[in-house]
């Protein structure tokens, strides 16, 4: 009798015991998988560069196509591809390591490139991060992306205004990236150096046309003058040459691809490759 | 006939067996490569991190400058760490143990000092610290998505080169299991860069 007692109480302890063992490990499986799923990428067709996965929607339809016109605009430009997912939770796992891997997992940028960017928003979370492709991170540098998003992003999202941050963010990053990447011509990348060669070249030039004039003594004074507007004048013509310059990138540009012209985003997501840069932050 | 016969098979099977051993062995070579690529970036991460430091200290220098000790203690440890590189060819585990001791001593270091700094309200607002504090963010983050990728290579090849038929040829051909990163113990304490 005692004996079938003590093997009940025996059984009861050991179920006690299993179903405590079963919690332990379910709940460590939990954390051990509980990590966020990266939704599968969408087919070409379905592509866009605004993901509101978010129940129910963070952005307005109105404010999402306005965003995804103008990302598209931009890729098409500049084939720099800016994507923007809305997720509510990142499930605990940090939010740059799970943009990298998503960013990769998508292939966001033209290969060869890299030139991806995705901003992660996880509402519920309440933070924030640009993750960018190997290809941006020389121009969008993770002090600048902490930037953009402390300065240009997060005030907005204070004030619940997330289209508002969404929008003066990626224009940020535009204004960041211009003057790269200019369609697929690549000699573009180039351009700053000889520029920086013609300028010594001037000044070189002015150099010894002023030093020659010093020698021809006599006026001095007025040479000394004559010099200094040469230099003024060299600077407003080079200031001019580059502002042209970059004018006629940017028209030349928009003419190339513009988002009406078809082309479109036909493509899809290139497979750029994404190593961890960017920064995030919270508000 | 019937002579070549034994003959005939004896040849389908060699040129089976060379196929085989030959997909076999350029699978193994080309993950082999990849693993080892996957691991030159995890260096050049963990590079990175070290060039940041010396601007690191020198900002907090302009501060702190008399918190020597842990200030030392991040250029010491630094200069161990860059001292301790892995040649791709000789990932071993021991190698490995080695280069992951190195880093973990720096990231002490480096934890060490963000603590510090939590005491000087100037240096914190400074905004070339700022900028670094955010670059040295972003280092970390490279460094666990590189780690990770090399992680995923080295299961590739290791999977290809342990599994049951490939196993036999892998000893033959010479291909050894590759070390895997793992996760520091302790990793917890990680520097921790956000304020």
């Amino acid at each position: 009798m005692q004996l079938s007692v003590f093997s009940k109480q025996y059984s009861k302890m050991k179920i006690i015991s299993f179903t405590s063992i079963l919690c332990f490990t379910l709940f460590s499986f939990n954390i051990s998988v509980a990590q966020f799923e990266i939704p599968e990428k969408p087919s070409d067709s379905k592509q866009t560069f605004v993901y509101d996965y978010t129940k129910p929607k963070l952005l307005s339809k109105r404010d999402s196509t306005n965003l995804a016109i103008k990302l598209r605009k931009y890729s098409d430009t500049t084939s720099t591809q800016i994507v923007v997912a809305i997720i509510s939770s990142t499930e605990g796992e940090e939010i740059k390591y799970l943009g990298a891997q998503w960013g990769e997992a998508w292939g966001i940028g033209q290969e060869k490139e890299d030139n991806g960017i995705l901003i992660l928003l996880a509402k519920d979370d309440r933070r924030i991060a640009i993750n960018t492709g190997y290809g941006v991170e020389h121009l969008l540098t993770d002090a600048m992306s902490k930037r953009i998003i402390e300065r240009d992003i997060i005030p907005f999202f204070k004030q619940n205004n997330y289209y508002g941050g969404l929008n003066r963010g990626t224009d940020a990053i535009f204004e960041v990236l211009t003057g790269e990447y200019k369609g697929t011509r690549k000699s573009n990348n180039d351009f700053p150096v000889g520029f920086f060669l013609i300028f010594i070249l001037i000044f070189f030039v002015i150099l010894i046309s002023i030093s020659k004039g010093r020698r021809g003594g006599g006026k001095g004074g007025r040479g000394g003058r004559s010099g200094g507007i040469d230099i003024l004048d060299a600077i407003i013509l080079s200031n001019m040459g580059r502002s042209s310059g970059s004018r006629w990138g940017s028209s030349g540009g928009s003419s190339g691809g513009g988002w009406s012209s078809g082309g479109g985003f036909g493509g899809g997501f290139g497979g750029g490759s994404f190593g961890g840069g960017g920064a995030s932050g919270g508000w | 006939m019937k002579k070549f016969l034994p003959w005939i098979i004896i040849g389908i099977l060699v040129i089976g067996l060379y196929s085989w051993g030959k997909g076999f062995n350029n699978t193994a070579v080309r993950y082999e490569a990849d693993a080892k690529t996957a691991w030159s970036n995890v260096e050049s991460a963990y590079q990175r991190r070290a060039d940041l430091i010396p601007n690191l200290v020198a900002t907090v220098k302009g501060y702190a400058a008399h918190e020597k000790e842990t200030l030392e203690g991040v250029i010491k440890a630094r200069s161990e760490a860059t001292k301790t590189t892995i040649d791709a060819n000789n990932l071993t585990p021991e190698t490995m143990a080695q280069f992951q001791q190195a880093q973990q001593g720096l990231s002490g270091a480096l934890s060490r000092l963000l603590v510090t700094v939590e005491r000087y309200p100037d240096l914190k607002a400074d905004k070339s610290f700022l900028e670094l504090q955010s670059q040295l963010e972003g280092t970390e983050n490279r460094i666990n998505v590189e780690r990770n990728r090399y992680n995923q290579a080295v299961n590739k090849y290791d999977i290809h080169t342990t599994e049951f038929p490939g196993k036999l040829l892998a000893g033959l051909f010479g291909f050894e299991e590759m070390p895997r990163y793992k996760s520091d113990p302790g990793s917890e304490n990680a520097p921790k860069v956000e304020f």
